[in-house]
């Protein structure tokens, strides 16, 4: 028998591809079913978002940051708020600091708990992705009762938090803690030991410490590679310096150190909600200061000054004074930052987002070189990218 | 926090003389150190290697545009030092003709954020391996994030149905992009026309 030769040859993946995870295209340069070179094309789902943000008041910049990372959206919210106030000089009272915080965590969770199952059924299980998505959904009625949105919440303004919540709304999420864990061991019956999805994620797409580094990991990624880095350790913002949890690390910086390290973190942060929940101090939600914060609409509807204000602040805003500042919060996917110019107006001249799957994306490449075809999916699955964000 | 960082702006620039524009921390407490634009490679290199800076990682790379400079564009660095913990910003200021160094030699996250900022400001990269655009649409035309771009765009886009394919046209707008003037103080005009009047 003749022995043939294998060409190599360039497939094209996605963008329609139910394991693309969202609008991703990949140029994929094959020798037989090595891959050889992954080239992904992004900005399908591009919206110019910062462009846009630059011709809008501060307030009305916060829903942009809904639509990009939309699986856990409070946290994208949370870096634009932080790097306003921190431009502002301004201090929020102590109950929307914990009141961000928990909704912070319930964002991690909404994340992890898609991505963790999305990438089993990327892999080839089904059932806990229908688990999955039943918890998702108790989730965003948190959400929505918070905001009256699932998804795109504009909850988080800058100088506290859009509402108050009642504490029906605490206690049901407090039984929900409950009773989430029980979930997730059901849904880790069903993959962490299971023989094939240990085959097809261990060793695959490994990834070193120095690699991690030198292609700017974040978040589970970066820690899956056995970095204990954590900003809300690290340069904690909001409560978490006065809460307890602990930080999973990995060893390995494979798929399945990766999936590991986010079915961790999301009993720690299980953990993170249960002690906002015990700790919730009363008292306002916003800063009391018309200036930046509209004033309650009962007072309107008396006080002229408050109308005032009222209508000063849905027009033209509130003015920044200038300034820079490169905020970084600990988004489900790794650092999220918000890198702002003010120029003194209502308006910012610059707001430039990090997104951390933008920066995981790229090494893409890097972590499905010399693996299968079906490998690269598993890969995709495993390092977390949501294309709003990658996008913008 | 702050203090530290101000040793630390003050021991890169005794490093550093040659190099060095200028470097501060803002009021927000975070160091920025302005940079020579043919420099950037060594200063990374420094703030990566140097035991006393170690900033490991490139957080992010962004352009900055100001048009009213004669050398109109910054690119922004941020670093990130895990072992002491802290954030450091460096810029370097360009125009349209002059070339940047590319930094993906010492840091491979730079690859992707110089390819979107070559996409969004037009601001060029040398020895880059691999410039091309990267978030806007094939065969885009112009900038998007420079500031003399319009925020609608010149082209929008869409299927015919005659010619069964997309089709780029000029921006129609029915109605005019409307750009309000904000600029009034919050504190009230100070004085308005027929003021003297009233004192």
């Amino acid at each position: 028998m003749a022995e043939s030769q294998i060409q190599s040859y360039t497939i094209n993946f996605g963008p329609q591809h139910p394991a693309a995870h969202g609008v991703l295209r990949l140029i994929l340069e094959m020798s037989g079913e090595v891959v050889d070179r992954a080239d992904p094309h992004v900005g399908l789902l591009h919206r110019g978002t910062e462009k846009l943000i630059e011709h809008k008041t501060y307030v009305q910049a916060v829903p942009y940051f809904d639509r990009l990372d939309y699986v856990g959206t409070m946290n994208q919210e949370h870096a634009f708020v932080l790097a306003t106030e921190k431009l502002l000089g301004i201090d929020i009272p102590v109950r929307a600091k914990y009141i961000r915080t928990l909704y912070d965590e319930i964002g991690r969770i909404l994340n992890h708990l898609l991505n963790v199952t999305a990438f089993i059924f990327d892999v080839g299980g089904m059932t806990p992705l229908l688990y999955g998505f039943e918890e998702r959904e108790k989730l965003m009625e948190f959400y929505e009762r918070a905001c009256g949105a699932r998804l795109h919440a504009n909850y988080f303004r800058p100088g506290g938090v859009a509402a108050d919540i009642s504490q029906e709304l605490l206690d049901d999420i407090g039984a929900w803690c409950e009773t989430f864990p029980k979930v997730l061991d059901d849904i880790e019956t069903l993959a962490t030991d299971n023989r094939i999805f240990k085959q097809r994620v261990i060793d695959i797409g490994t990834v070193t410490a120095e690699q991690a580094l030198d292609w700017g990991f974040t978040g589970p990624n970066l820690r899956a590679s056995g970095i204990a880095w954590d900003l809300r350790k690290a340069q904690p913002y909001e409560i978490y310096d006065e809460l307890d949890f602990d930080i999973p690390v990995g060893k390995n910086g494979d798929g399945y150190d990766r999936y590991l390290v986010r079915v961790l973190e999301m009993r720690e942060s299980v953990k993170i909600m249960k002690q906002c929940l015990a700790k919730m101090p009363g008292g306002p939600v916003k800063v009391q200061d018309s200036k930046i914060t509209p004033p309650p609409r009962a007072e309107m509807k008396k006080s002229m000054e408050s109308l005032i204000h009222h209508f000063k602040l849905f027009t033209e805003g509130f003015k920044v004074p200038p300034g820079e500042t490169y905020t970084a919060i600990e988004a489900p996917k790794g650092e999220f930052a918000v890198y702002l110019i003010a120029d003194g107006t209502g308006k910012p001249y610059r707001c430039k987002i990090r997104p951390p799957g933008y920066v995981h994306l790229q090494a893409l490449d890097m972590m499905s070189k010399g693996h299968m075809l079906a490998d690269v999916v598993a890969n995709i699955g495993s390092i977390d990218i949501v294309f709003g964000e990658i996008d913008r | 926090m702050t203090q530290a960082l101000k040793d630390l702006g003050e021991y890169i620039a005794s490093a550093l003389t040659q190099e060095l524009l200028g470097q501060e921390v803002n009021r927000c407490g975070e160091l920025s150190l302005t940079v020579r634009t043919n420099a950037v490679v060594k200063v990374l290199t420094f703030l990566r290697d140097d035991p006393g800076c170690l900033f490991k990682q490139l957080v992010d790379v962004c352009g900055v545009d100001w048009p009213a400079r004669e050398q109109r564009f910054d690119v922004v660095y941020h670093l990130l030092s895990m072992k002491h913990n802290q954030r450091i910003r460096v810029k370097v200021a360009t125009d349209e003709e002059t070339a940047v160094p590319s930094v993906t030699g010492i840091f491979s996250s730079a690859g992707w954020f110089e390819r979107e900022v070559w996409d969004m400001y037009g601001v060029l990269f040398s020895d880059h391996p691999d410039l091309r655009r990267i978030l806007t649409d094939y065969g885009f035309e112009g900038h998007p994030l420079r500031k003399d771009f319009p925020l609608t765009g010149y082209v929008e886009m869409r299927y015919d149905d005659e010619t069964k394919r997309v089709v780029y046209e000029p921006v129609k707008l029915t109605q005019d992009f409307r750009s309000f003037d904000f600029l009034s103080p919050w504190e009230g005009p100070g004085l308005l026309p027929g003021d003297e009047k009233a004192n």
